[in-house]
């Protein structure tokens, strides 16, 4: 880079001339690496995100295919009794296969079948049961019912099966495609809404699987972190930011409190399994001990966040309020924590966030059990979403990816939510001073 | 009587405590016109009344609801036919726990053997009585106090300094929780640790080549042949971190650099959150991540140019491991890089430094104490991590550095050991807590270092 | 010159009574509102019609100014009134700051600093700056004068180096003091040895012109006085810009001092013109001390 004003008197202007081209090269290339540096960083980020929403979207619909079901009395009410006993007890499954071979009357062999019953969800029978319960009427009819299909249907009605690739690389069959082909010209294959998916329970069945038990149960354990984590960790804060003469123990407390909160949130799940389980006795799986351990993990950060917002707080409201006679704790509780509260709400919810993507302690207390009901209360068995995405993503059937991507979005939604909420809350509560 | 109903007659007793004593304070100066003379508010001394009564009282009833179930199990044991002198700690509590059982109405009491529903029987009896003696007592230690406070009001007494000072005590109470939380880590940890070095010599734990707990699975095989040598998960871990840093520090670093130092506002406030978006994902996320997409994508790049990649290997967890701790770097890296003060870069700038040659010579060497001690801090997250490797890492605890490989790291064997059934008393149990203090001190160590580097840092600054 | 105006301070009208205009001198006609001869014989800078805006705020209104060879010129008058950003602008370290623009021009021994092809690195190690803290990196003494020889390649190689750091330090009046200690670090110094040494690193790189913001105002009167002393030995060799709180300090070291109010640049002439026959009131005001 020639300058046009390098016609200088000194020697030493020559030479800084002379250097600028190198200086200049590296001056590009450090701020290429930073450019490349953050363009990597966002490359990162949009990966992540398209992987799982391109993976996971698909769960939210679900297939089924319509089918003539025969009612018949046989089946239902053998007896003649019209008894609503015999009617709940009946074998639905049958109707299910019935259809199934009217469907295809040319399949006769055995091995055949099974796989053609294959097609239908163990779910339908329980869907067949509700209609009849719910207008006995139907016995002796027939009908046209969309029943739900099973995972290996719905994958394939989402094209995520390869049919070119050879017959044993792929788990649907040959026959299976074949007659979903035949389902589909005939229009018997249609997708819906997934409503399953957000109302259900865990399952073994990859198409009956839902988050809703996971969801309740994560809403339970952050009933407890909330319950005892915010009041606990603002009354902590309130302490060493407004009352703690500095001595050793406060010293001891802020050395503990900086350390908890760069530890391992594995360790709280090992202190959880040792002392709430072990030395308490109290249930495993459970979302009171959930929330009790996540309570210790998301205590340091809410007190120093409570503290920060303590902190903004400017002196000179704490001098009115003593001014006027206030005693120190009437100056606390009067003035600085309602004027704090908004920052400590914020700092709260982020903590929240933080406690709702936690998995690892769960883990180790038990939270990774297989629960198909919907948590019914603290101490009944549950596991939380983050421990569910976990447990799906060990499940072999592939069927499990979609939902597995399905359940991370749903968690993502919540924690958007969340941090959202803390934004809009600091951005209208927050006060310059 | 339900444990929940004595909680509620405490309630009432202590808003009836604070109705006594606030009226008695009153009368004691004749009426709402002699308020003046009275040290507090009327208000203060009902309180101060309530406090007394309600927290002894829950107090006690808490102490007694955790009492009361040892010595149940106790008694219950002790009244069995045939002497439970006779049973093993084994037996002891499988019989309990058909008890408890049958209590909680889990098990009908009609499908239990005789013996276990006697003891059921003799359970509920002895807990009815356990639960109305505690009871009992918790009302009258809460009245006794209400009572106390109540006997004393009068215009001397000085109610708000005293109510004031059992909230801050209370408040000091909330805050010595975080040293409770260090101390109960450290001694259930260390607790189990020690009972499984009386299992393992502490030196085989530590320097052993060798990890294959699944082999004392049965009762008969307890400590005899289990290989408890932890290096390989040592070396997997530390592998596993390595290649994090390695993806995490240049980008954070640079990004932050970038941020801090070129880009302009606009492009700040876009690209600064849309990176911070990657510190929200949950870890669990990211295993899913790193164990579907990047495993299968690094195996299959691995097959295109020849190489073989284990489809669990350490590069994939290290690669997103890495990902996950970019925004952690950057955003520490930020913080120092922006209190390093102004007048040092002007000062660069007014002797004709380029912007690179400022940040590289003076801002980062003025920096680094402080980035130093964030990425410490991202070391100890990268070790403690737990979810990513569990799902994208193996459990074949390999003794190698090769990234392709699959290996194990600390924090996949705690959980492996622990999760599913667990018997306090076998080495595989234990050797996950022993693994836990390990864990514990690594990242302890790390993080006081740390902490104290970056706090000294701001010091220099402020 | 239509950005002032309405802006101006209503007491520093064109016509005041005291501001006798001078006649102006073939070749060097410039329109401005300053009271006294804004320009001198063979500038080493010279500023016309120079502008500066930080964001909305108008802080720099139409100065012209030169600045003569091997002397000291003051730049007086109370806080805010863009002495310092005019200071600034003659070696471009507002281009540091985000939303401040520059306008007008500014030249170097005849060449626009503005220009787009003039680089300002080349520019910065001609016109060097000491800042108002003394801000020496937190690196050894000899770090700290070798950083600028070393990054623009003024040293060839360590012998070189070693000399120019000594120099440095000897013209600065700082050597005697750090001979024995140049490893320690620069910030180990008191206040008064940081900002010669800060002094130093500016002369390190060779200058012409040394930009001198407040340089005493973090010093006791020991050190002040010594930087004082410095500042009177430097003139041989370089021009130098200071901006001074300090009334008595402008008289003491500098040979012309322009005064400054609101940002415009309402007088300049010969110091002791300037203090003992200030011909603007404003600037009268200021120097009797009536407010600053």
């Amino acid at each position: 880079m020639s300058s046009p004003a390098a016609a200088s008197t000194r020697p030493t202007h020559a030479k800084v001339a002379a250097s600028l081209r190198r200086r200049y090269r590296s001056e590009r290339l450090f701020r290429a690496a930073g450019l490349a540096a953050v363009a990597i960083g966002i490359v990162f980020v949009v990966f992540v995100f398209y992987t799982i929403i391109a993976q996971g979207y698909g769960a939210f619909a679900q297939t089924y295919l319509r089918l003539e079901v025969d009612y018949t009395r046989e089946v239902l009410d053998p007896n003649g009794t019209h008894a609503r006993a015999d009617l709940e007890s009946a074998d639905y499954a049958a109707l299910v296969k019935g259809a199934l071979r009217a469907q295809f009357p040319e399949v006769t062999e055995r091995p055949e079948l099974r796989a053609l019953y294959a097609l239908v969800s163990s779910a339908a029978e329980v869907q067949l049961r509700e209609r009849v319960l719910a207008n006995p009427a139907l016995v002796g009819q027939r009908e046209s019912v969309w029943l739900l299909a099973k995972d290996q249907v719905d994958l394939l009605a989402k094209g995520q099966v390869d049919r070119r690739a050879p017959e044993a690389d792929r788990n649907v069959d040959d026959r299976t495609i074949a007659w979903f082909d035949r389902l589909a010209a005939g229009h018997r294959v249609a997708k819906r809404f997934n409503v399953g998916f957000f109302t259900g329970g865990d399952s073994r069945e990859p198409e009956q699987a839902g988050v809703w038990g996971a969801v309740v149960g994560s809403l339970l354990t952050l009933v407890v972190t909330l319950a005892l984590s915010f009041p606990i960790g603002v009354a902590a804060a309130v302490y060493l930011e407004e009352f703690a003469p500095r001595n050793r123990l406060t010293d001891l407390i802020e050395v503990n409190i900086n350390n908890l909160a760069a530890v391992p949130s594995i360790v709280f799940g090992l202190l959880g399994l040792a002392v709430f389980i072990q030395f308490f006795g109290l249930p495993r799986s459970a979302p009171l001990v959930g929330g009790l351990v996540l309570t210790l993990m998301t205590l340091p950060t809410i007190i120093i966040t409570s503290r920060a917002a303590l902190k903004a707080v400017p002196p000179s409201i704490r001098e009115a309020a003593l001014g006027m006679g206030a005693s120190p704790v009437q100056t606390v509780l009067h003035h600085v924590l309602p004027l704090s509260l908004p920052g400590m709400l914020t700092g709260a919810i982020i903590g929240m966030a933080r406690a709702l993507g936690e998995s690892a302690p769960l883990l180790m207390i038990g939270m990774v059990a297989f629960v198909a009901d919907v948590p019914r209360g603290l101490t009944s068995a549950a596991t939380v979403l983050p421990v569910q995405v976990y447990l799906w993503s060990n499940s072999p059937e592939r069927a499990f990816v979609e939902r597995t991507s399905g359940a991370i979005i749903v968690l993502l939604a919540f924690l958007l939510v969340m941090n959202a909420a803390a934004v809009v809350l600091r951005s209208r509560f927050e006060r310059r001073w | 009587m339900q444990t929940s109903s004595f909680i509620v007659m405490v309630l009432v007793l202590g808003a009836l405590a604070y109705r006594l004593a606030r009226r008695r304070a009153l009368a004691a100066v004749g009426g709402p016109s002699g308020i003046r003379q009275l040290h507090s508010l009327p208000g203060y001394y009902g309180l101060l009344a309530a406090i007394w009564c309600v927290f002894p009282a829950l107090a006690v009833l808490g102490a007694w609801q955790v009492l009361q179930e040892r010595v149940l199990v106790d008694l219950v044991l002790a009244h069995q036919p045939g002497a439970a002198a006779g049973l093993t700690d084994d037996q002891k509590g499988l019989l309990l726990n058909d008890v408890r059982n049958v209590v909680d109405g889990s098990v009908a009491a009609a499908d239990a053997p005789p013996q276990v529903q006697a003891a059921a029987a003799e359970w509920r009896r002895l807990e009815g009585i356990g639960r109305l003696a505690g009871g009992s007592l918790a009302l009258g230690v809460g009245l006794a106090g209400g009572l106390l406070v109540w006997r004393r009001v009068g215009p001397q007494m000085r109610a708000r300094n005293r109510v004031e000072r059992l909230v801050e005590l209370n408040l000091l109470l909330c805050s010595l929780l975080a040293i409770a939380t260090t101390i109960g880590i450290v001694v259930s940890v260390l607790y189990e640790a020690l009972q499984f070095f009386r299992m393992v010599p502490i030196g085989e734990f530590l320097f052993g080549l060798k990890w294959s707990p699944q082999m004392a699975i049965r009762a008969d095989q307890v400590g005899s042949s289990g290989a408890f040598g932890a290096v390989p998960l040592f070396l997997g871990t530390l592998l596993i971190s390595a290649i994090a840093m390695l993806i995490a520090v240049p980008i954070g670093l640079f990004s932050a650099i970038y941020l801090a130092e070129y880009a302009d506002r606009r492009v700040r406030a876009v690209t600064k959150p849309l990176l911070e978006l990657l510190a929200g994902v949950p870890t669990v996320v990211y295993g899913f991540f790193a164990a579907l997409t990047v495993g299968p994508l690094l195996r299959g790049a691995g097959q295109a140019v020849g190489l073989t990649v284990a489809s669990e290997s350490a590069l994939a967890a290290g690669l997103v491991m890495g990902i996950m701790i970019i925004p952690f770097v950057s955003s520490l890296a930020d913080d120092m890089i922006t209190a390093v003060p102004r007048s040092l870069r002007d000062g660069a700038y007014a002797l004709g430094a380029t912007r690179s040659e400022t940040i590289r010579q003076v801002v980062l060497p003025a920096a680094l104490p402080g980035i130093a001690g964030g990425v410490l801090l991202a070391v100890s997250r990268a070790i403690g991590e737990t979810m990513i490797v569990v799902m994208a890492a193996g459990l074949s605890a390999n003794l190698t550095v090769n990234p392709l490989q699959a290996v194990t790291t600390v924090t996949v064997q705690i959980v492996t050991l622990l999760v599913g059934d667990q018997e306090f008393d076998s080495p595989k149990t234990l050797a996950a807590f022993a693994l836990g203090l390990v864990l514990f001190v690594v990242t302890l160590g790390l993080n006081i270092v740390a902490l104290q580097i970056v706090r000294r840092y701001r010091e220099q600054y402020e | 010159m239509t950005t002032t105006g309405d802006q101006a301070p209503p007491s520093a009208p064109r016509a005041s009574p005291r501001a006798a205009p001078e006649p102006p001198r073939p070749g060097a006609v410039i329109d401005t509102r300053t009271v006294g001869e804004v320009t001198v014989e063979n500038p080493v800078v010279s500023a016309r019609h120079v502008n500066v805006h930080y964001g909305e705020k108008h802080a720099i209104k139409d100065v012209s100014l030169d600045i003569g060879r091997n002397a000291v010129i003051a730049l007086i008058g109370p806080s805010g009134c863009g002495k310092s950003t005019f200071l600034r602008s003659l070696n471009r370290m507002n281009d540091t700051i985000e939303g401040a623009r520059v306008t007008g021009s500014i030249t170097l021994d005849g060449q626009d600093i503005y220009d787009k092809r003039q680089d300002v690195v080349q520019l910065r190690a001609r016109v060097g700056m000491v800042f108002q803290k003394p801000n020496p990196f937190p690196k050894s003494i000899y770090e700290n004068i070798a950083y600028g020889p070393r990054i623009h390649g003024l040293a060839a190689n360590r012998a070189d180096l070693d000399e120019v750091v000594q120099t440095s330090l000897r013209k600065a009046g700082l050597w005697d003091e750090v001979k024995d200690r140049l490893d320690h670090s620069g910030t180990s110094l008191s206040g008064g040895q940081q900002q010669r040494l800060c002094i130093a690193r500016a002369i390190a790189v060779d200058p012409e012109v040394i930009l001198m913001d407040e340089p005493c105002s973090a010093l006791d009167p020991i050190a002040t006085a010594k930087i004082e002393d410095l500042i009177d030995e430097l003139r041989r060799n370089y021009t130098i810009v200071i901006v001074t709180h300090n009334m008595q300090q402008a008289a003491r070291v500098s040979q012309r001092t322009a005064y400054f109010h609101l940002g415009d640049l309402i007088e300049v002439g010969a110091t002791d013109q300037i203090f003992t026959n200030p011909r603007h009131r404003l600037t009268e005001d200021y120097i009797t001390g009536r407010f600053g």
